[in-house]
């Protein structure tokens, strides 16, 4: 049975820790618990989104790979296994996840491990958003606890599959307010032979953009574009060596320049880690996520003027980062999109929407979802504010 | 033996009332309720089952499909919505007690948008028209349905289409992302846009393969790709199906991710030469095509790797293509195979389960086991890459009980892809046809977790009633997926 334990939690808290064995566990603590829980994995991106009153949930204990197929590109944990083990796993059969999740640890100040789990129900994506997509787009089935207490299974173990609605994307990305994951399935990918990023030297987002939307629209297949200002323009390929040899020279001479650099296999790897991870702004206390269509990132960031930002996904992603969180001019900005107030003090995050405020007809389709599933808000109930 | 639930009397006895409202929401042309003019909406591709609704709407704008979602609210009307009408699950097919929403008139491209690589259209335009409005910039929009040339967006959408190249490029989820939808009590809704991932739940994700039970799409964003520099595709041919496998699988175990990659079983094979001549070995048990894209130096590289892996799977045939009309010649048997089993039987039924690779040469075992048990040929083809397998059991229908035989055989073959760890359906959607098979995929706790889900959004369950969910009635009565003497509802349409 499940042992609980009294840990204080920082000043506001008094919140206890629950410590569930297994799935079973899991189920009995949400259908008996009298307070509201806040699922946790390994707890690196517990303090993204609004500060939840409620007692942990840590899942700790449900670690461990149950399948790992590398012929079938497929991989089944339970949720709180650490993402190292299972991107050690991966790499020793030459394989990995699609959408290489971000290592936030540094730009949020934290040590604690990523989980499988948390890397779903947050639906993180590194730079290869852009040529591989989110966890989201990998994320084939699970068995989960719902706020009502119930154990189910959603999606499968196969790629192709329309057998009834898609839930597992809608777990993805919910942040543990619909349900807690407890054994995911995700399809896994071959590591690339090689990769290389060139590095296309450019001063202004305003030049930048064009230059990233151009690589991507071409026939060269890159897998990931980004401008960080203190380096330019890093445009990512990845594959078979004689492959990246050729599109790069390709994309060198469409680019008719001279300024154009190259980084190879792990100084490449490590680059994009960095700015998967938005590691150079660390510094600043206050970080916004913000997904806006490629060509709208210069004149937002114009609006913004950040002290610090970082453009990924083509410049679909904007990492800007300020002093002091100011979500309605942030916000205020945006034509198309949202923002999150990714990294900001408790205090900001009380305060302020987190995540961005959804439209009355949308807020309240999201009402009803959140009903379906938590019809008494057992689970994370404010996180999404 | 599939039945529709039992129609409410008291909405189909008010049809001439709501008929005449429905008039004084869209142009008077819009709303069709003559029988001869109806039959044209009876069915879809499933179309052993016909049913002719209580009127059809075609609506013009979103706010006009708005304003009939909020009288079918109020009036307790249940609503079909439809695309092209191609789906090969019944998904679109009417209710006795309902009217059908029909978007035939979305067909408008808003926006196309290189620089941001997407395309705005209505959700009417046609999967292939989203290619052709971009293909002389050289982008196109990736999942390729066999029906793409009549399949609309919109239907892509509820049905998350694959194709043959959604191994590498992904199913209709992963390529769209925005989406208009008006909600079944009338209200407007965006999810997503030009930008990416939701700020939300990834409602735009749930929409995806809902197969309008949630809801009416009125306006896709796709994400659109460049074309790749070139692409070619070699055969192989093997002695069994084992072998065939394990060459799939020693592919993918080399880091291959080839753009398509499909095999034939012998039958098939067979069937397809003597229709189209594709140049198919007929000495061989399994065929597969691999087909790789990409840079022109990467691709003939990859040629030479499968090429090589082949060999030493055993591979007793082995051609790549050496021009653009040598790889279509290649694909153009694969792309026949439908049509040329229809020439040698009068009727045949097409599956669309999922299995993971691995379970392929045991499951095409227990097929041929079936085969013989239940005295019917089976001619199997298959998306060989992801698993997606797709028998066409051969019958004929004038034989007295040999359609139910045959109904009967392909449920057994659905259970067994379930039992082998995959899925129902891969491509082709639950819709009616496999309704009464979910209890077997999934127990009454996940099916309760997708009926609050629907309930969230539609209360009152009038969206596509009797689809994807099982009823608790059911009938006997006539087949499937019944292609009879050759005469396929959409004859123009490719079917693999």
């Amino acid at each position: 049975m499940t042992t609980a334990t009294t840990t204080t939690l920082g000043a506001a808290s008094d919140a206890r820790v629950l410590t569930p064995r297994d799935a079973a566990d899991v189920a009995e603590i949400v259908t008996s618990h009298t307070r509201a829980l806040e699922p946790r994995g390994g707890g690196s991106l517990r303090e993204v989104g609004h500060p939840a009153d409620a007692d942990l949930l840590a899942l700790d204990s449900l670690a461990g790979i149950v399948s790992y197929e590398p012929e079938e590109l497929v991989l089944t944990a339970l949720a709180g296994t650490p993402l190292a083990g299972i991107e050690r796993e991966l790499a020793a059969r030459s394989q990995r996840l699609a959408f290489e999740p971000p290592d936030f640890g540094a730009l949020l100040g934290s040590a604690s491990a990523r989980t499988i789990g948390g890397v779903v129900a947050a639906n993180v994506a590194g730079s290869r958003r852009v040529s591989a997509g989110a966890a989201r787009d990998h994320f084939l089935g699970c068995e989960a606890v719902s706020g009502r207490g119930e154990r189910f299974k959603a999606g499968g173990r196969v790629v192709k599959n329309v057998t009834g609605y898609d839930v597992p994307k809608l777990l993805a990305g919910s942040w543990g307010t619909l349900a807690v994951l407890t054994t995911v399935t995700l399809r896994v990918v071959p590591m690339p032979e090689t990769e290389r990023t060139l590095v296309v030297s450019c001063a202004t987002p305003d030049d930048a953009v064009p230059i990233l939307s151009a690589a991507l629209g071409s026939p060269h297949d890159v897998a990931a574009a980004a401008f960080a200002p203190e380096r330019g323009c890093l445009l990512r390929l990845e594959g078979f060596a004689t492959s990246v040899d050729a599109r790069a020279a390709a994309i060198a001479r469409s680019l008719r320049r001279a300024d154009v650099a190259a980084v190879d296999g792990t100084a490449s790897r490590a680059l994009w880690a960095e700015v998967g991870g938005a590691a150079a702004l660390a510094p600043w206390p206050v970080v916004w996520k913000i997904s806006v269509p490629p060509t709208d990132a210069p004149r937002v960031l114009e609006a913004l003027a950040p002290q610090r930002y970082l453009l990924d996904w083509g410049g679909g992603l904007i990492w800007a980062a300020f002093a002091a969180a100011d979500a309605s001019r942030v916000r205020g900005a945006l034509r198309e999109g949202h923002a999150t107030l990714f990294k900001a003090p408790r205090a900001a995050r009380t305060s302020q929407p987190v995540f961005q405020p959804q439209p009355p007809a949308l807020a309240a389709a999201t009402r009803r979802v959140k009903h379906a599933f938590d019809p008494d808000g057992r689970l994370n109930p404010a996180r999404l504010g | 033996m599939i039945c529709m639930p039992t129609p409410d009397a008291a909405l189909v006895a008010r049809r001439v009332e709501i008929v005449r409202a429905l008039r004084g929401l869209v142009r008077a042309d819009g709303v069709i309720d003559d029988a001869v003019r109806l039959a044209a909406y009876e069915t879809d591709a499933l179309t052993a089952y016909r049913q002719r609704p209580l009127a059809v709407v075609l609506p013009e704008s979103t706010a006009e499909v708005a304003a009939i979602l909020r009288y079918a609210a109020r009036e307790g009307v249940n609503v079909v919505p439809r695309g092209a009408g191609t789906s090969l699950s019944g998904g679109a097919i009417p209710a006795a007690d309902a009217i059908v929403l029909g978007l035939g008139k979305f067909n408008r491209i808003f926006e196309i948008d290189y620089a941001n690589r997407c395309v705005v259209a209505q959700a009417g335009v046609t999967n292939l028209g989203v290619t052709h409005a971009v293909a002389g910039e050289g982008f196109y929009y990736a999942p390729d349905p066999s029906s793409q040339i009549a399949c609309t967006i919109g239907g892509n959408v509820a049905e998350n289409s694959g194709g043959v190249h959604c191994l590498k490029y992904g199913l209709t989820t992963n390529n769209v992302l925005g989406l208009e939808l008006v909600t079944p009590d009338g209200e407007v809704v965006r999810l997503g846009g030009k930008h990416l991932d939701s700020g939300g739940y990834d409602l735009l994700g749930l929409m995806v393969g809902s197969e309008g039970l949630l809801g009416v799409v009125t306006e896709v964003t796709v994400r659109i790709l460049r074309r790749p520099e070139t692409a070619r595709a070699l055969l192989i041919g093997f002695d069994a199906v084992e072998a065939a496998g394990a060459c799939v699988a020693a592919i993918i175990a080399a880091g291959i991710t080839p753009a398509g990659m499909e095999m034939m079983d012998a039958p098939a094979i067979r069937a397809a030469e003597a229709f189209v001549g594709a140049g198919y070995p007929l000495d061989v048990e399994a065929l597969l095509i691999v087909e790789v894209d990409g840079p022109a130096v990467e691709v003939d590289l990859l040629i030479e790797r499968v090429a090589a892996i082949a060999h030493s799977s055993g591979a007793r045939y082995e051609r790549a293509s050496t021009s653009e009309r040598e790889r279509l010649a290649f694909w153009a048997g694969r792309k026949a195979a439908f049509p040329a089993v229809g020439r040698i039987s009068p009727d045949y039924y097409c599956m669309d389960g999922t299995i993971p690779r691995r379970e392929l040469p045991r499951v095409l075992g227990a097929i041929a086991e079936m085969s013989t048990r239940y005295r019917l040929r089976v001619a199997n083809v298959f998306h060989a890459g992801d698993g997606n397998l797709h028998p066409l059991i051969l019958y004929d229908a004038n034989v007295p009980g040999e359609l139910e035989h045959a109904e009967e055989f392909g449920a057994e073959i659905l259970k067994l892809c379930v039992d082998a760890g995959g899925v129902l359906t891969g491509e082709h959607g639950v819709g009616i046809e496999k309704r009464d098979l979910m209890t077997y995929q999934f127990a009454a706790a996940d099916l309760d977790v997708q009926h609050r889900i629907k309930h969230a959004f539609d209360p009152d369950v009038r969206f596509n009633p009797g689809k994807v969910f099982p009823t608790l009635r059911r009938c006997a009565e006539q087949g499937r997926e019944h292609v009879h003497a050759g005469r396929d509802r959409f004859p123009g349409l490719p079917r693999f």
